[in-house]
């Protein structure tokens, strides 16, 4: 698992504490409040990281999320093992801790009324790392978002293609962006939102590939990121390197949105987006299920 | 007598062979005992197809950065005779660790892309040890869209550490640059075959490596990331890299096993770069072979059998809902 800190270095939610201490302005904050404050902080405004239940619950109309494929397991295609750990343990392990079964929790909901699927990722499990699983679930979220002809959101959260399934998790990159690229053809909007950390191949492929793409505050986006690159250029990086305020002045991202405004922006952009997908495009989309997946021609 | 340099560790064998061979020789072996000479030769040769044909993960690394393997640039004069580089990105810059331009190849046009390491220090340094910046894949990206214009097949060479992770890379979009690519390619109407010919340096490699037929050189290497990354992220300390190039799975006969590739180009013995013209040799049919197949395919059956080859990677179970 790859973690990834600015000079911030946030440990492992858990919720139990009284207290916490803001990893960035060294605050001590009591729970209620930075809980009421969705888990920012009300001093230097540090985005603290979400569970993807935390985030769903903060962005869509309550009660209309409806999960799937939920029972999705990785399987240690090769083997794993490294230093006596054995990966097909580690993800049961992770799995208990995390109350999840991998890094990415897919289905659909609605936002201020309108449908959307959506993707949202968990750093938790193995530092939100892709493998086999989240690859096919997010996958299998944007084909349903072709059929349903809905807007897509992917929330990324991520250290990374997950290094224990090999080339497995380095081919979910081209399976997740072939299929935006379907998404993409069919005229179908498709809302990146990036939190942090969000890196690597999954910055690589389906995060920066949003038709709009939103970032919170502060956050760490970046492929290599600050510490390889300042082994490999040996030389220290300013603060702020790879920081979505970075992306923003070098022209990567659409949007930086505060997390209380999050909902709010993306209800405006369902909006704006509404008369483009009920009938745009005459696409004759040729459907159909082999062995539970679907497949697409353009006629 | 031919000499042959056998300078990785796991080739000790050989060189120790070898040197027998060349005291038979000063002895004037030729004229005393040839049969002697030839057994000798003879023995050499098979004790290095043993080797070279049971290589581990981290022999294979070893075989893969090599420093006289073939590059990019050698199979394209071997292969391609009328090779015409093009250059830019039109947008920024012209990167030199990834190369691209036209080619006849069956009588037909092809759009060729591939990494270039570069040979010896300082084309190495001009090469950016085959390390492309964004704008070498915003190059890849404006070849890629031009072969699809104008119908030509496209065929990428792939043979790079990975993309750089220099700061102003982050400035450029590397991420954005790669991303960009997997999309267009999976969609591009025209048949893509790629070939690792070296070191398949994760998302660096995969950023011109969406394509119809996937093959790897018998001692190249693709990872997700490198033993040495891995290591020093999974096993604390980059020393272990061979043990994570080991559990990666990384040779090219292991990724064969998992399907992901679409097969194997054999290698003369030893490795390509004891005989560059046989390997190009090789890689020449599979290129002739592979083309002519994907030929028979419209393009849209060629974008929609893409789709199922990457839809189908992946490997997971049906657990409890938790």
């Amino acid at each position: 698992m790859i973690t990834f800190s600015t000079e911030a270095v946030e440990s492992r939610i858990v919720p139990q504490h009284i207290a916490v201490k803001c990893p960035n302005c060294k605050e001590l904050l009591f729970e209620r409040e930075y809980r009421k404050n969705l888990q920012v902080c009300p001093g230097c405004h540090y985005h603290f990281r979400l569970t993807a239940q935390e985030r769903i619950k903060l962005l869509v109309d309550a009660e209309s999320f409806v999960e799937s494929d939920a029972d999705l397991v990785a399987v240690d295609p090769l083997h794993f093992v490294n230093q006596s750990q054995v990966y097909a343990e580690k993800v049961v392990q992770e799995g208990q801790k995390a109350g999840m079964n991998d890094a990415v929790v897919t289905g659909h909901a609605t936002i201020a009324g309108r449908p959307l699927a959506l993707c949202v990722m968990d750093f938790q499990f193995i530092g939100g790392s892709m493998g086999s699983v989240v690859g096919e679930k997010i996958t299998r979220t944007i084909e349903h978002a072709v059929l349903a002809r809905i807007p897509l959101l992917i929330a990324s959260a991520s250290g990374g293609a997950r290094m224990q399934e090999g080339l497995y998790s380095l081919m979910q990159m081209a399976k997740t962006s072939a299929a935006l690229a379907t998404l993409s053809e069919a005229g179908i909007p498709y809302f990146s939102l990036l939190t942090n950390p969000t890196s690597g191949g999954v910055t690589a492929s389906f995060a920066m590939l949003g038709d709009v793409i939103l970032a919170e505050p502060g956050g760490l986006i970046c492929f290599a990121g600050p510490r390889v690159i300042e082994q490999f250029m040996h030389e220290k990086l300013p603060s702020g390197t790879a920081s979505a305020e970075f992306l923003l002045q070098h022209g990567m991202l659409d949007l930086i949105v505060p997390r209380h405004k999050l909902r709010q922006a993306l209800a405006q952009l369902l909006r704006f987006y509404s008369e483009v997908v009920p009938q745009q495009h005459r696409l004759r989309m040729q459907t159909h299920k082999t062995r539970g997946r679907m497949s697409f021609s353009a006629a | 007598m031919e000499s042959q340099k056998y300078d990785l560790e796991f080739e000790q064998p050989l060189v120790d062979l070898a040197e027998e061979r060349l005291i038979m020789h000063q002895e004037g072996g030729e004229l005393e005992n040839p049969q002697r000479m030839q057994a000798a030769a003879e023995e050499l040769q098979t004790r290095m197809q043993e080797i070279y044909a049971s290589l581990n993960a981290w022999q294979t690394v070893q075989v893969a950065r090599h420093k006289e393997r073939p590059r990019t640039t050698t199979y394209i004069r071997l292969i391609f005779e009328d090779f015409l580089e093009l250059h830019g990105d039109r947008k920024f810059g012209d990167d030199t660790a990834l190369i691209g331009g036209l080619a006849t190849f069956n009588d037909q046009t092809v759009m060729l892309l591939g990494h270039q390491k570069g040979y010896g220090a300082k084309d190495q340094q001009f090469r950016n040890f085959g390390m492309p910046h964004p704008e070498g894949y915003r190059k890849a990206y404006r070849l890629l869209q031009m072969a699809g214009k104008f119908k030509f097949p496209v065929i990428c060479l792939i043979d790079t550490p990975g993309a750089f992770p220099g700061l102003a890379d982050e400035e450029r979009g590397q991420a954005e640059a790669i991303a960009s690519n997997l999309a267009l390619m999976a969609r591009l109407p025209v048949p893509i075959i790629a070939v690792v010919i070296g070191e398949g340096g994760s998302g660096g490699a995969l950023g011109i490596g969406v394509a119809d037929r996937l093959l790897m050189l018998e001692h190249s290497v693709y990872t997700v990331a490198a033993p040495e990354a891995a290591a020093s992220i999974l096993w604390r300390d980059n020393a272990f890299a061979p043990q994570a190039a080991e559990a990666m799975r990384i040779s090219a006969r292991e990724v064969l096993a998992t399907q992901i590739i679409d097969g194997l180009i054999p290698e003369p013995v030893g490795g390509a770069h004891r005989d560059p013209a046989l390997a190009a040799s090789h890689l020449q049919t599979a290129l002739k072979e592979h083309l002519w197949d994907l030929s028979q395919y419209t393009p849209a059956k060629l974008i929609e059998m893409r789709y199922q080859k990457f839809r189908s990677i992946g490997r997971f179970g049906q657990g409890d809902n938790r």
